[in-house]
């Protein structure tokens, strides 16, 4: 290599760099003119939000006086609220029965689909169909269904012998069950479609090896089926735990949070709060309690995860 | 196995199918029949399945008494624009984060996944506050601004051009084609069912939406169809049969979209539920 060599070397090394940082820099700023029409509007309308209501819910304001700082005095008035604590009771119990429930339904039926049969797809069309449907006209004929004296639902259990059948959604005791039906026959659609792909993900040979060596189908249930769908158990399980808490629509059209509170749940009570009564940095206290539910939620069945699923 | 039990299993399966099928569907069957009685014949004693007279009436009586065809133009708009500067937004984010590197990529992109674990209700106070702040209170434009830009949106799309070959866009790059060109004429034609995935669950989510226009629409003529049919349901407690028509003329919208477009509703749940 002579000197000659050697100067174009780090000329054009050096113009090369030159034009490399350029190049970042106008990369950067096409990477950016991409990205800035949503992030902005992400920094503004959710972030931004997200960012203050933690601290919204050390204050105390209701929008007309000004803001004051309380310190941690709405988490020490969520103790003493009777209110907060039967909403937070109702989700729990809402939860404990739907979460399982719909589970079972959601798997129930996508075994039954799991088949290689004509026409299934209808009928996947057809269980899917209710997670679709907007939930004030579902909400209102299931209301017209449970109606305490002239429903259906109550007619057949008047002509199957049942003399004085449940009040339901206007009865403390059975609102909340009705709410809770609803609700799995909503949503089972929805989780049946993701243990379907879980499913379909099972490879046939360990069924046929099973078969082989002669388990029936109990056993080729419970020793490939539902050991291999634990991953989607799992992740189902989160969503659904998670989507209880946030339960609100169903609630609002078909029982208003009634009879008295017994459908009072989390995010009706926090509505309650900042929209009726105008409370709103209580009513970011009780929701950030949410927030450390969800989260609590999400990190437990993470580390459980961990620990008891297969993944082969 | 032979031929016969498998045919004998078959039809035990399809009786399942079928009942499970009519189970599920006899509210929505309840809610046609009951739209076309009369508001006595809703609740007679002993009950009918099928209304004793039919009363088409109803289906014209609906749109004098409430304001319903109003209602459905403000969820239609609503619906349309959300989905459309969506669509827009999170396929142009999308693209940096998954084919380009550049500094605070990285950071920008881990806010956007953890803001998807944070429910709206923990943060749709101060949400409120500030559009009010913004005298945005009572305006269509509030909900579109904060429906426009989701994370999930640039989840999806960035999910999508992830399996795209980096080679592609590379080679597109060396041929001198621009940015612009290669998000336009690469990325966008071949990330198609993520996007009318995206169309779908946008618009589905907005038509339904109960809460948001809930807590932002006062006024009677910005109301959308869900708070238009609640108001339905509170002014006419009487006429049920009335209600079920509205019911069921809401309904129309998104179940033809799924009917048409199912393969779209199923796979993008799948997908985008299992990979989220």
């Amino acid at each position: 290599m002579d000197l000659e060599d050697f100067k174009i070397l780090i000329e054009g090394g050096a113009g090369n760099s030159i034009t490399m940082t350029k190049q970042k820099v106008k990369n950067m700023a096409m990477a950016y003119i991409f990205l800035l029409p949503n992030l902005v509007g992400f920094l503004i309308f959710t972030l931004i939000p997200i960012v203050c209501s933690m601290g919204l819910s050390f204050m105390e304001w209701d929008s007309a006086n000004p803001m004051v700082f309380v310190g941690f005095e709405n988490f020490k008035r969520l103790w003493t609220d009777d209110t907060f604590k039967i909403s937070l009771w109702n989700t729990v119990y809402y939860s404990v029965f739907t979460v399982p429930l719909t589970m079972a339904a959601a798997l129930g039926l996508a075994i039954i689909l799991n088949q290689k049969m004509k026409g299934i797809n209808i009928f996947r069309t057809i269980f899917f169909f209710p997670h679709v449907a907007s939930l004030v006209a579902i909400a209102v004929v299931w209301n017209l269904l449970f109606h305490p004296t002239l429903g259906p639902v109550n007619n057949i259990l008047r002509f199957l012998g049942i003399a004085n059948p449940p009040g339901w959604t206007s009865s403390v005791d059975w609102a909340m069950p009705v709410i809770i039906i609803v609700s799995i026959w909503k949503s089972m659609g929805y989780y049946m479609i993701l243990y379907l792909s879980g499913l379909q993900a099972i490879p046939r040979e360990l069924y046929e090896a099973a078969k082989v060596d002669g388990a029936n189908s109990f056993q080729r249930f419970k020793s490939i089926t539902l050991p291999m769908l634990t991953p989607t158990t799992f992740f189902v399980s989160i969503m659904l735990t998670i989507a209880c808490f946030k339960v609100f629509d169903l609630v609002s059209v078909m029982t208003n949070g009634g009879p008295g509170r017994a459908t009072n749940v989390l995010v009706f009570n926090i509505y309650n709060t900042a929209f009726i009564n105008y409370e709103f940095g209580y009513a970011s206290a009780i929701s950030m309690i949410l927030f450390i539910i969800v989260l609590a939620i999400t990190i437990v069945q993470f580390r459980a995860e961990k620990k008891w699923v297969s993944y082969m | 196995m032979n031929s016969q039990t498998s045919s004998f299993k078959k039809i035990i399966l399809y009786g399942l199918l079928i009942i499970l099928s009519l189970i599920i569907l006899l509210p929505f069957f309840w809610m046609m029949s009951s739209s076309l009685k009369t508001s006595q014949d809703v609740f007679s004693v002993p009950m009918h399945w099928l209304p004793e007279q039919v009363n088409w009436k109803n289906f014209s009586d609906i749109w004098t008494k409430i304001p319903l065809l109003l209602f459905f133009k403000n969820s239609f708009k609503l619906a349309i624009i959300i989905t459309l500067l969506q669509v827009l937004t999170s396929s142009f984010a999308a693209y940096p984060f998954a084919k380009m590197k550049f500094p605070g990529r990285d950071f920008i992109f881990l806010c956007y996944v953890a803001t998807i674990a944070v429910p709206w209700q923990v943060y749709m106070i101060p949400q409120f506050i500030l559009i009010r702040k913004m005298h945005l209170a009572d305006t269509h434009l509030s909900l579109i601004l904060m429906q426009a830009f989701t994370a999930f949106g640039v989840f999806l799309i960035r999910q999508a051009y992830l399996g795209i070959p980096t080679e592609l866009s590379e080679a597109a790059r060396i041929d001198g084609l621009s940015e612009f060109g290669i998000y336009q004429k690469i990325m966008l034609p071949l990330s198609k069912p993520a996007i009318a995935t995206l169309v779908i669950f946008s618009f589905v989510n907005v038509w339904n939406d109960y809460m948001g226009p809930m807590i932002y629409l006062n006024s009677n003529e910005l109301k959308t169809i869900q708070l238009g049919l609640r108001m339905f349901i509170t002014q006419y407690s009487a006429d049920y049969n009335l209600i079920m028509a509205a019911a069921l003329i809401s309904l129309i919208p998104v179940g033809s979209l799924f009917l048409s477009m199912q393969r779209f509703f199923i796979e993008g749940v799948a997908t985008s539920g299992l990979k989220g």
